[in-house]
């Protein structure tokens, strides 16, 4: 509806209708209130304005217009906090199922890999109609992935794993931005978010891969010898990590997380920080040993081990791409 | 009848100007080591003039290069440390000090009733401190400058730029002692030396208004302080603060910076509600409706305005149910400044009004001020947050409040106050002129900046070629800044002209009210020749109206 409109951001993603449904509403009520004030005032101005030998008429002040215009407004702001809230909870709460996407951000170049092995740099092939989930981490300041058409940005922060996710409705290029200042060539961080149709995409993603990310991830799992600690047989001196992912794991300190992708990187890169109850602090740390790409390589096997959770969403969207999107439970909110 | 000690004798036009501040000494050191409150404004109002032109000059390159969508004008480092540079003066060395430092200097005293400041040499301490953070900002931007934006976002600013981020953090830290150093003496100064009868409850709302920023001086300065040590810390000894290769947390280093700066933009705004109370009362001709009401508010938005910082950082990396908090808080402190908006209005019903100068500056401000504040609505709603945080519509709501309400509360008082400061009346056409060009040059340049964010382009980009269809609305607001320019120039002008040919003012040009208007123009160096014994409400126009009702001398 608002595609055609000039000075609107094309709509193209499911969350771009909550936005600016949000927005209109917020256009109108704040457009109201404005209107309101700003005809009291003009119209006061106008009809009191002096005139020799009309004095003005002190008024003290009263208790209950102050209390109704604080109540009303304030019942307003609510319902504007709510529908936020429940807007941003959409966007914050990836679907359990989403095809997963790594990407890297460095100055000045967004990095990105498929789980089944594509590369891409400053563009993101995406499928319309899939609900899609972007694993980002940056290798040196804080940059921010913003895609205006989708209504949706998420800081990307050194050090751990942000998530965001959306799911395109419809074919087309759209801006991908770097919002969050990272330096000289900030504005030139931009790139294209490319969204293709299912058969067009899948002809792309299976072009001139190197294979899935998961196996590239159990090649540095036996390259750095992960694996004569970390059997899958038996228990080793570390922990197996067979089925882990996504599960709580105890801790030495009592603690009990759960291992998701900030657990597992942090497990690599700072294996002292949470161990596991029953191991010795014996595992090396592979800070600065191995690349951001090689950590969410290893990530990725690590949740492959986990075959039935959500991790494996990508492997199998791989196979039945089409079949995923109708079985979306909010595959209605589509346009 | 019982204010006669404070009204001046009716003197017979005398050739010889009466003794006062300005007058009653001459001389570089007669001003350099003044302790009187009303030349130390004026030093503060020299130098605050100047750093506002500097970062108006930035603002204008900021502009120019924007013009293009292409980046040719200046280098994008060049660029990137122009709009670092805007804010970094523009907030420090401009907005935070203009209204505290040179009217609530100048005025708070007199307001109250009393000689001087509490501590006058403080005062002028506090000066100096500004100077030495400015002349520090000054070497900084000539030797290289920063290019990290205001926000100094870590780790960016600890390990990566290799511009003079200890200089510039430096200057802001002696300067934020300044700035403390005055709110410690507004604080003081107004619990301790209200003239007999000045009762809390017969305050003038610009010292409330004054009051509440300078409780946040004294307790948010001292963060932002930490924040920059922190920083030179990372930067110089390689200690794990910020940086997550150091072993650090880059989100700690923004909920620090926004624990003051959040503050800080209502260090900016609350003393412009004061001034513009001030001038709606007097203009009116009306006691202000809800009195208390507004006074309370002043202090509902200090406290409050220390619990939202986080709403900067929805999307930083901060928990989902830490966003609720914080979107929930941001309404809460909305709410203070949306009674004020109301009060203010409800103070024109059957008032008197007056169209002078100061009057539509208020004027300018209710509407600015309103726009800017509805906006924040849209910024609190976190689902919205998200698509327009970091865009050109952040850009164009705090420039909203931040020029648009600050700027033009300023403007107003230095206009309202100027035959009180200078002793001269400025030219009133020049001045309505000047009021009507800003506000067209602000709206012009900055309105389009929120359909600009709504349609995605994000702020702090040098170069948009990658997205051409951003260019109209641009060039749009280059050109309002160019009429903003002029508007800004204007007033300078004509306030330098009118301390030579200005028509000399009477005590009360406005036949206002306030106890500053009860002694001469410009006041004696002690204020009042006599201590003034208050026994009458704020804001007491029917009193001041009722011998002359046919006439109402304002001056033209």
């Amino acid at each position: 509806m608002l595609n055609n409109f000039p000075l609107w951001p094309e709509q193209a993603s499911t969350m771009a209708a909550h936005v600016d449904a949000l927005y209109i509403f917020l256009l109108i009520v704040t457009g109201m209130m404005s209107l309101l004030v700003f005809a009291c005032l003009i119209f006061f101005a106008a009809r009191f304005r002096h005139r020799p030998g009309v004095p003005a008429e002190q008024i003290e002040g009263s208790t209950a217009l102050e209390i109704t215009w604080s109540a009303i407004p304030f019942l307003i702001f609510m319902v504007i906090f709510a529908w936020g809230a429940i807007v941003f909870f959409k966007e914050r709460t990836p679907p359990a199922d989403a095809t997963e996407v790594y990407v890297v951000a460095k100055q000045w170049m967004w990095k990105v890999e498929h789980a089944e092995g594509q590369r891409e740099i400053n563009e993101l092939h995406v499928p319309v109609g899939r609900d899609v989930k972007l694993i980002m981490t940056s290798q040196d300041v804080i940059h921010s992935f913003y895609i205006p058409a989708f209504r949706i940005k998420q800081d990307v922060l050194p050090g751990r794993y942000t998530v965001e996710w959306f799911r395109a409705t419809k074919p087309g290029v759209y801006h991908l931005f770097c919002a969050e200042y990272c330096g000289t060539q900030h504005s030139g961080m931009v790139g294209d978010i490319v969204v293709q149709e299912p058969a067009q995409y899948e002809a792309w993603i299976n072009g001139g891969s190197t294979g899935p990310l998961s196996a590239t991830g159990e090649k540095i799992f036996a390259e750095l010898g992960c694996v004569t600690c970390h059997r899958s047989d038996t228990q080793g001196r570390g922990p197996n990590l067979q089925g882990v992912f996504g599960m709580p794991v105890q801790l030495e300190d009592g603690r009990t997380v759960t291992a998701d992708e900030n657990y597992v990187r942090e497990c690599i890169l700072d294996p002292g920080a949470k161990r596991v109850k029953g191991f010795q602090p014996i595992m090396p740390t592979f800070q600065g040993l191995v690349s951001e790409e090689q950590v969410n390589a290893l990530v990725a096997y690590i949740k492959s081990l986990s075959a039935a959770k959500p991790g494996n969403a990508g492997e199998k969207n791989k196979t039945s791409a089409s079949s995923t999107a109708p079985a979306q439970p909010n595959g209605s909110q589509v346009q | 009848m019982s204010m006669s000690t404070a009204i001046p004798q009716p003197t017979i036009p005398h050739p010889v100007e009466r003794e006062n501040y300005l007058n009653k000494e001459y001389g570089v050191w007669s001003w350099l080591l003044t302790t009187d409150h009303k030349r130390i404004a004026l030093l503060y109002l020299l130098s605050i003039t100047f750093f506002f032109f500097i970062g108006g000059f930035f603002a204008l390159l900021i502009r120019l290069e924007l013009l293009t969508p292409a980046g040719d004008l200046v280098q994008a480092d060049t660029y990137n440390k122009l709009f670092t540079m805007h804010g970094m003066v523009m907030v420090f060395f401009f907005l935070i000090p203009s209204i505290p430092a040179v009217l609530g200097n100048f005025l708070v005293p007199l307001m109250i009733g009393a000689k001087d400041l509490a501590f006058p040499r403080i005062n002028l301490l506090s000066w100096y401190l500004y100077i030495i953070g400015g002349v520090m900002m000054l070497h900084c931007m000539l030797t290289g400058g920063v290019d990290t934006g205001w926000t100094f976002y870590a780790p960016f600013s600890t390990s990566f730029t290799n511009t003079k981020i200890v200089e510039a953090g430096l200057a802001i830290f002696v300067a934020g002692f300044s700035s403390i150093l005055t709110g410690l003496n507004f604080v003081v100064t107004i619990h301790r030396m209200r003239a007999p009868g000045m009762t809390w409850s017969r305050l003038p709302l610009f010292i409330w208004a004054h009051y509440a920023t300078s409780i946040i001086q004294l307790l948010g300065t001292p963060v932002i302080a930490v924040t920059i040590v922190l920083v030179a810390a990372e930067r110089a000894l390689h200690l794990g603060i910020f940086d997550p290769k150091l072993g650090g947390d880059p989100l700690l280093f923004q909920h620090l910076f926004w624990f003051y700066s959040h503050p800080a933009v209502y260090i900016m705004i609350l003393p412009a509600m004061g001034v513009v109370t001030e001038i709606i009362a007097c203009f009116s001709r009306k006691r202000i409706f809800g009195y208390s009401f507004v006074a309370f508010s002043s202090i509902a938005i200090a406290v409050f305005g220390f619990l939202v910082w986080a709403h900067h950082m929805f999307v930083a990396g901060i928990s989902i149910y830490s966003a609720l908090v914080f979107s929930f808080l941001s309404y809460a402190v909305a709410l203070p400044s949306a009674i004020k908006v109301f009060n203010w209005t409800a103070t024109l019903y059957k008032g008197s009004i007056h169209y002078d100068a100061p009057m539509l500056y208020a004027f300018g401000f209710l509407g600015l001020f309103t726009i800017g504040g509805l906006t924040g609505l849209f910024l609190s709603a976190l689902g919205i947050n998200v698509h327009v945080t970091d865009t050109y519509f952040v850009v164009a709501h705090f420039h909203y409040i931040m020029v648009g309400g600050a700027v033009m509360g300023y403007l107003g008082g230095m206009h309202f106050w100027w035959p009180k400061i200078s002793g001269r009346l400025y030219p009133e056409g020049w001045a309505r002129l000047a009021a009507l060009i800003v506000f067209i040059g602000f709206n012009l340049t900055f309105f389009p900046q929120f359909l600009l964010g709504y349609m995605g382009m994000p702020r702090r980009y040098y170069d948009y070629s990658h997205m051409p269809e951003f260019q109209v609305l641009n060039v749009l607001s280059t050109a309002g800044a160019t009429v903003l320019g002029v508007g800004y120039l204007l007033p300078m002008i004509y306030f330098l002209w009118s301390m030579r040919y200005g028509k000399p003012a009477s005590d009360n040009p406005w036949n206002a009210a306030g106890l500053e208007w009860k002694t001469a123009s410009p006041p004696p160096t002690f204020n009042f020749d006599e201590e003034p014994v208050v026994t009458w409400e704020a804001y007491n126009y029917e009193q001041l109206d009722a011998p002359h009702k046919e006439e109402v001398p304002v001056a033209r």
